[in-house]
């Protein structure tokens, strides 16, 4: 399973991507890998304010729907538009192309709660993986 | 520690697994979710060649005449008529009409019959079968030594045809025996997929080799009962614990042609007094607005938000780049053009009553 060095990441297999105070947001290799393509993504509204761990997004795969949950609080700034008719794109590269929705930071020390790459490389590890 | 009941393997589950399967359990299987996965199984399926192991499924061997044996009675085809090597689906009741299992009956003889019956309920059929005929010993039960490979796709003629020369005479629902790879076996022109294809009934440990030869070709690819679903939704073919139950009768289910109402057979005073009484609730088939997809125990509702129904099975259709579902709907709001919409507590979504099947474009007769 792939993982970015310098992302955050949740037990629900979300990562954040924190510059400055704004954080993208996606799910990881694992969870894409777990759901198999994906073929609808239902996007946050833009200005929604979100709370951590809170469900912001739904994904549906051929066989399944899931719940994905943001990992800081926030307001969203931008979210993925593309994924509207590629939601493919976070099979493809869940880190990067596939990213769901860029957040404002409300409260940077939330991140303590977040788990670091080798943090969650031993979560995947403890999960079997 | 485990409470897991242990799964049955079939004869190529090392293969599944070398290939780099998803396994997963599956009516007391272990097999395989899907390989490369579900999108690019499905494509090349539709335009090219997959191949399926189906070989969990039951095969039960019956002895003895149409009607004297009490085979006719047990099941709700027509069997008496059949011509030898031919094949015909339909189902089998218990006395309050509710389905048994659906199964497929091949005439291999004049009095010898083969049944092909789902995987997670074979000793359930395998005792109702012994119970109802005449005579007990005229049944045999050789799942565990029949392996069935399915090839499918508008390819499959083709290919099969570079190891099996014959196979492009064989009609659809019609069967013959073969030798393939110096094997006897019986091959049928039957799937479940809506292209055109063969199952492959083949000895249970040779069937490794034959796994082998056929993804020797590189126009076919493993398949995985993942695609399979979807593949058999876009086609609306009724799934045993999903459409079908020991508390769904067939006509509820829409499978009225496969009932032969000129015979007798067990369950029938129950479906005559279902059709004198009319059903509250039939199986429709709709379409989603968008590409969000129905899921089996979704509500249905009409365009009021009234409930008039419960989805069955659900997908994404790749043909329709839609979602697609199939489930029980009460009687007036199932016409075809009628707006609906599916979901749970979170979500509700537009879809309309279509007609069957969903996909058109199979080369299922080809």
């Amino acid at each position: 399973m792939e993982i970015m060095e310098h992302y955050l990441y949740t037990k629900e297999h979300e990562w954040i991507n924190i510059e400055d105070n704004i954080g993208t947001v996606g799910i990881t290799d694992y969870a894409q890998n777990a759901l198999g393509d994906i073929t609808y993504v239902e996007l946050p509204q833009v200005d929604q304010e979100v709370e951590q761990f809170e469900q912001f997004v739904s994904v549906e795969s051929v066989k399944a729907a899931s719940d994905i949950f943001c990992p800081m609080s926030g307001r969203v700034m931008e979210v993925n538009t593309k994924l509207e008719d590629q939601p493919g794109s976070i099979n493809k590269d869940c880190y990067d192309k596939g990213w769901i929705a860029k957040i404002e930071i409300k409260d940077a020390d939330e991140a303590a709660h977040l788990m670091s790459a080798e943090d969650y490389r031993n979560y995947l590890e403890s999960l079997g993986q | 520690m485990s409470t897991e009941v242990a799964l049955h393997n079939t004869p190529l589950v090392e293969e599944h697994i070398a290939l780099g399967a998803k396994m997963v359990g599956f009516g007391g299987w272990n097999m395989p979710l899907q390989y490369e996965g579900i999108l690019a199984e499905w494509e090349h399926n539709r335009k090219t060649c997959s191949i399926f192991d189906c070989s969990h499924m039951g095969e039960f061997m019956v002895q003895g005449d149409a009607i004297q044996s009490g085979l006719d009675g047990i099941v709700t085809q027509r069997i008496a008529d059949m011509p030898v090597k031919t094949c015909r689906y339909g189902t089998m009741l218990n006395e309050e009409g509710g389905v048994i299992d659906d199964l497929i009956i091949y005439r291999k003889a004049p009095q010898e019959w083969m049944m092909v019956v789902n995987a997670a309920h074979r000793e359930k059929n395998a005792k109702n079968f012994k119970n109802h005929l005449t005579s007990p010993a005229n049944f045999k039960d050789i799942s565990f030594e029949t392996a069935k490979l399915d090839l499918q796709g508008p390819l499959s003629r083709d290919i099969l045809k570079t190891l099996v020369p014959d196979i492009a005479q064989l009609e659809y629902y019609t069967f013959d025996e073969f030798v393939l790879l110096g094997q006897k076996c019986l091959i049928s022109r039957t799937g479940y997929t809506g292209e055109l294809g063969y199952e492959i009934y083949y000895p249970w440990e040779k069937s490794k080799e034959l796994w082998r030869r056929i993804l020797k070709n590189d126009k076919v690819n493993p398949t995985g009962l993942g695609v399979r679903d979807v593949l058999r939704i876009e086609m609306c073919y009724s799934l045993y614990g999903h459409e079908l139950s020991e508390e769904i009768s067939p006509l509820q289910a829409g499978l009225d042609k496969f009932i032969d109402f000129e015979k007798d057979f067990i369950g029938k005073q129950a479906l005559l007094k279902q059709k004198a009484q009319g059903h509250h609730h039939r199986m429709g088939y709709f379409i989603s607005d968008s590409r969000r997809s129905p899921r089996a125990g979704h509500r249905i509702l009409d365009l009021s938000g009234n409930p008039v129904g419960r989805v069955t099975s659900g997908t994404f259709s790749p043909a329709l780049q839609r979602g697609i579902g199939l489930g029980f709907i009460e009687a007036g709001k199932n016409n075809i053009g009628s707006k609906i919409s599916f979901g749970d507590e979170k979500t509700i979504v537009s879809a309309v009553i279509s007609q069957r099947p969903f996909y058109k474009n199979g080369s299922l007769k080809h």
